[in-house]
C-alpha cells in the first residue's frame, strides 16, 4: 500500500493561492498519487485553474463564509467528507492564522492528532514521516503517526519549492461546511489593511532587519532605508515588535515569518533560537552587533562587531554615493 | 465575569533543554515556571474581569509532578484560584490529549471567557486553543492582539497576514492572545503573600471521568522517531569594526552582485 490521496488546505489571498498552498501542491505530488485541494470564500472557481497548475485535480469548494473566521467552517466541511467516506490519507496544511485554527478545530472533529511545525516530508512505502526543528534548527527531528488515517501536517512557510506541474483545470465539486451553531459565532466586522510599500517580506531577494540593538523606535528608519537601497524588504525581532516599534507583519521568526532570501541582514538582533528559526535558511547572513559573543555570528558568513549608529549609517552613504 | 486563564508551567527556557533519549520528547521536570507566554494572558484576563466591575479569575493547568510554582507566580498577580491536573498517566500528552483533560477541568469553572496563549514556548503547536475550544463547543478568536469585552460579546483585533480583523464574537468564548497585548504586571510583595493562601484544586486523570489510554503517551497518536544534529552552518568572518567595518559588506554585497 502506498499513500494515495493528499489533500492541501488551500488558503486564498486577493483570488490567489497564498505562496505556501503552491508549495504544498508541489510537495503532495511527491507524497501520493492523487492530489486534491479544499478551498474556500467567493473566489474558489477564479483561483481553481492555479491549483490545477500545480497539480490539484480537484477542488473542494466550501463555498463563500461570509463573514465567519474559516476555521470553523472548513474543518467541519472537510470532517463531513471524511466521515462520508471520502478519506485521504494526507492533509497538509498551511502554517498561517487560518490554517491553524483549520487544523486544530479539524483535530478535535475527527478525534486525531496533527503534526505541527513541520518542514520537511519524506515518503517510505506507505509511511510519511516530517522533519522539524528543535532548539532553534540546532537538531532535526522526524515524528510520524500511529494510529488512523487522515495524518494531518502542518507545514511551515518556504519548506518546499513551489513547481507547477502544468496541470489543467480540476473539477471542482461544492462541499458545504455543516451547521456549527455556536462554535461559529465569530464575525469579522471589519478588515483593516496595513500600507505596504517594495517586495513582501517572504518574498524578497534581500531582508534588512533590525532589533532591540536599535535602541529606539526612531532608528528602525535606517533599517527601512537600507532595504530600500537594497530593493529588499525591512525585517524585524520579535522584542521590537513587542515593544510597538514595528508593526507585527514585520516579524521574522517561529512565531512570525519565514524568510529565505539570498542575503540576510541582521542589525542588533542576537539571535535567539526562535529568531534563527526563521531566517537560517537564507542563504547569505550579514550580522552587524557590538557583542561577539552574540549567536547570531554563529550563522553568519560575514560578522560585524561593531555598533550599528556607526557601520548601518556609513553603509547607506556607501551604496547612495555608487548609485 | 468569570475569566478562565490557561496557563503552562514549563522548564525555564534559559536552562539547557534536553531530550528523553528514550521517548524522544522534551524532559519537563524539576522546577517549573510560569510560561512567560501566559503572563499576558494572564494580564488580560485580570484587566477584564476588572473593567466588568466583578467576577474573578480561575487558573487551569496540567502540569507533572503537583507542580504549582508557576501557578503561584500567576496567583500572585492577581487570579483567585487554580485548578491543576497533575498525574503520571498524562506523561507525554499530546496537544490533542492537553486539550481533552483541559476542556474537563475547564468545564467545572464554567467560565465567560476562557484564554490561552496563541503558542507555548516549549511546545508551540499552537493548535492546543482551538482544540479546546472545539471540545468546549465554543468558538474561538484566535491571535487577538487587542481585547475588550460588553454586551456579552468579546471584541477583538485579530492579527492576519495583511493587517488585522476587527472580530465579534458572543461570550462564552476562547480567545488566545499574542505577546505584547498587554503589559504584565509584576507581582507584589502583598499578593506573593496572598498567593501562598489561595485554593489549588488539584485533579487526576480518574477524578476528570478521563480514560487513561485517551491521554499520555499511550493516547498520543504521534510518535518522534528519530532526532539528529542539524547540518551546521558554519560560522564565517568576523571583522571588528574600527570604522572601516561598512566596507567589509560593500564588498560582500558585490561578491553577491546585489550592488
Ligand atoms: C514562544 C516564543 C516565540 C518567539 N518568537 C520569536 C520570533 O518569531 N522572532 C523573534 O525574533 N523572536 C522571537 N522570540 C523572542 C526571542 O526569544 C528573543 O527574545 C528576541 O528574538 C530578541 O530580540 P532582539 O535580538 O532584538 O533583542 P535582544 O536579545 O535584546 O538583542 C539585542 C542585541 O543587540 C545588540 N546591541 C545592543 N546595542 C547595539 C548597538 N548599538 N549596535 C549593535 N548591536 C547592539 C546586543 O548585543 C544584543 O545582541 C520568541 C520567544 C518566545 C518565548
Ligand atoms: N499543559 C497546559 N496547561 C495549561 N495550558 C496549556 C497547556 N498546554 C498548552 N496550554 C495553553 O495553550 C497555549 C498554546 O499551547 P501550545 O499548543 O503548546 O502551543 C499555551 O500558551 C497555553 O496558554
Amino acid at each position: 500500500m502506498s499513500i494515495e490521496r493528499v489533500w492541501v488546505v488551500a488558503e486564498l489571498a486577493a483570488g490567489n493561492p497564498v505562496g505556501t498552498v503552491l508549495e504544498l501542491l508541489t510537495q503532495a505530488r511527491a507524497t501520493g498519487t492523487t492530489v486534491e485541494a479544499v478551498s474556500w470564500g467567493p473566489d474558489v472557481a477564479k483561483a481553481a485553474g492555479e491549483l490545477g497548475n500545480f497539480g490539484a485535480t480537484k477542488v473542494y469548494d466550501v463555498g463563500d463564509i461570509g463573514e465567519a473566521l474559516p476555521g470553523g467552517p472548513v474543518a467541519g466541511a472537510i470532517a463531513e467528507l471524511v466521515k462520508g467516506g471520502t478519506v485521504p490519507d494526507v492533509i497538509l496544511v498551511p502554517t498561517t492564522y487560518d490554517g491553524r485554527d483549520i487544523a486544530g478545530r479539524l483535530s478535535a472533529m475527527l478525534d486525531l492528532p496533527v503534526i505541527t511545525n513541520v518542514v520537511g516530508l519524506r515518503v517510505d512505502g506507505d509511511e510519511v514521516s516530517s522533519e522539524h526543528g528543535l532548539f532553534g534548527g540546532a537538531k532535526v527531528a522526524r515524528a510520524r503517526f500511529t494510529g488512523a488515517r487522515p495524518w494531518i501536517f502542518l507545514v511551515r512557510a518556504k519548506s518546499f519549492a513551489a513547481e507547477a506541474s502544468g496541470g489543467g483545470a480540476p473539477e471542482v465539486v461544492a462541499a458545504p461546511a455543516p451547521d456549527l451553531g455556536a462554535r461559529n459565532a465569530a464575525q469579522v466586522k471589519a478588515r483593516h489593511v496595513e500600507e505596504q510599500s517594495g517586495p513582501k517580506l517572504d518574498e524578497a531577494d534581500v531582508v534588512v532587519s533590525g532589533g532591540r540593538g536599535l535602541g529606539g523606535a526612531e532608528h528602525y528608519a535606517m533599517i527601512e532605508e537600507l532595504a530600500k537601497l537594497l530593493k529588499g524588504a525591512a525585517g524585524a525581532s520579535r522584542a521590537i515588535v513587542d515593544a510597538g516599534w514595528v508593526p507585527y507583519s514585520h516579524q521574522v521568526g517561529q512565531t512570525g515569518k519565514t524568510v529565505k532570501p539570498t542575503l540576510y541582514i541582521a542589525c542588533g538582533i542576537s539571535g535567539a533560537t526562535q529568531h534563527l528559526v526563521g531566517m537560517k535558511g537564507s542563504k547569505n547572513i550579514v550580522a552587524i552587533n557590538k557583542d561577539q559573543d552574540a549567536p547570531i555570528f554563529s550563522v553568519a558568513d560575514l560578522g560585524i562587531v561593531g555598533d550599528v549608529h556607526k557601520v548601518v549609517p556609513k553603509l547607506i552613504e556607501a551604496l547612495k554615493s555608487r548609485s | 465575569m468569570n475569566v478562565v486563564v490557561c496557563v503552562k508551567q514549563i522548564p525555564d527556557p534559559a536552562a539547557p533543554q534536553r531530550l528523553d533519549p528514550e521517548t524522544k520528547t522534551l524532559v519537563r521536570e524539576g522546577k517549573l515556571i510560569l510560561d512567560d507566554s501566559d503572563a499576558y494572558g494572564v494580564e488580560m484576563g485580570l484587566q477584564l474581569a476588572e473593567q466588568a466591575g466583578g467576577g474573578e479569575v480561575t487558573l487551569v493547568s496540567m502540569a507533572p509532578g503537583g507542580e504549582t510554582s508557576g501557578l503561584r507566580t500567576a496567583l500572585a498577580m492577581g487570579a483567585a484560584k487554580a485548578i491543576l491536573v497533575s498525574d503520571d498517566a498524562l506523561k507525554g500528552s499530546d496537544a490533542l490529549a492537553t486539550a481533552k483533560v483541559l476542556a474537563k477541568a475547564i468545564e467545572r469553572a464554567q467560565p465567560d471567557l476562557v484564554i490561552a496563549a496563541t503558542e507555548s514556548t516549549d511546545g508551540y503547536t499552537g493548535t492546543m486553543p482551538v482544540q479546546l475550544a472545539e471540545l468546549l463547543g465554543l468558538p474561538s478568536v484566535t491571535f487577538a492582539k487587542k481585547v475588550s469585552v460588553g454586551d456579552g460579546a468579546v471584541q477583538v483585533q485579530r492579527q492576519t497576514e495583511a493587517g488585522y480583523d476587527e472580530v465579534q464574537c458572543p461570550l462564552p468564548a476562547v480567545v488566545t492572545v499574542t505577546a505584547g497585548v498587554v503589559e504584565p504586571r509584576y507581582p507584589s510583595f502583598k499578593g506573593i503573600m496572598a498567593a501562598k493562601n489561595k485554593p489549588v484544586d488539584q485533579l487526576t486523570v480518574a477524578e476528570l471521568g478521563i480514560d487513561a489510554s485517551q491521554v499520555g503517551l499511550a493516547g498520543a497518536g504521534q510518535e518522534v522517531t528519530e532526532v539528529e544534529d542539524a547540518e551546521a552552518r558554519s560560522g564565517g568572518q568576523i571583522v571588528v569594526d574600527e570604522g572601516e567595518g561598512f566596507q567589509q559588506v560593500v564588498q560582500f554585497l558585490e561578491q553577491l552582485k546585489l550592488v
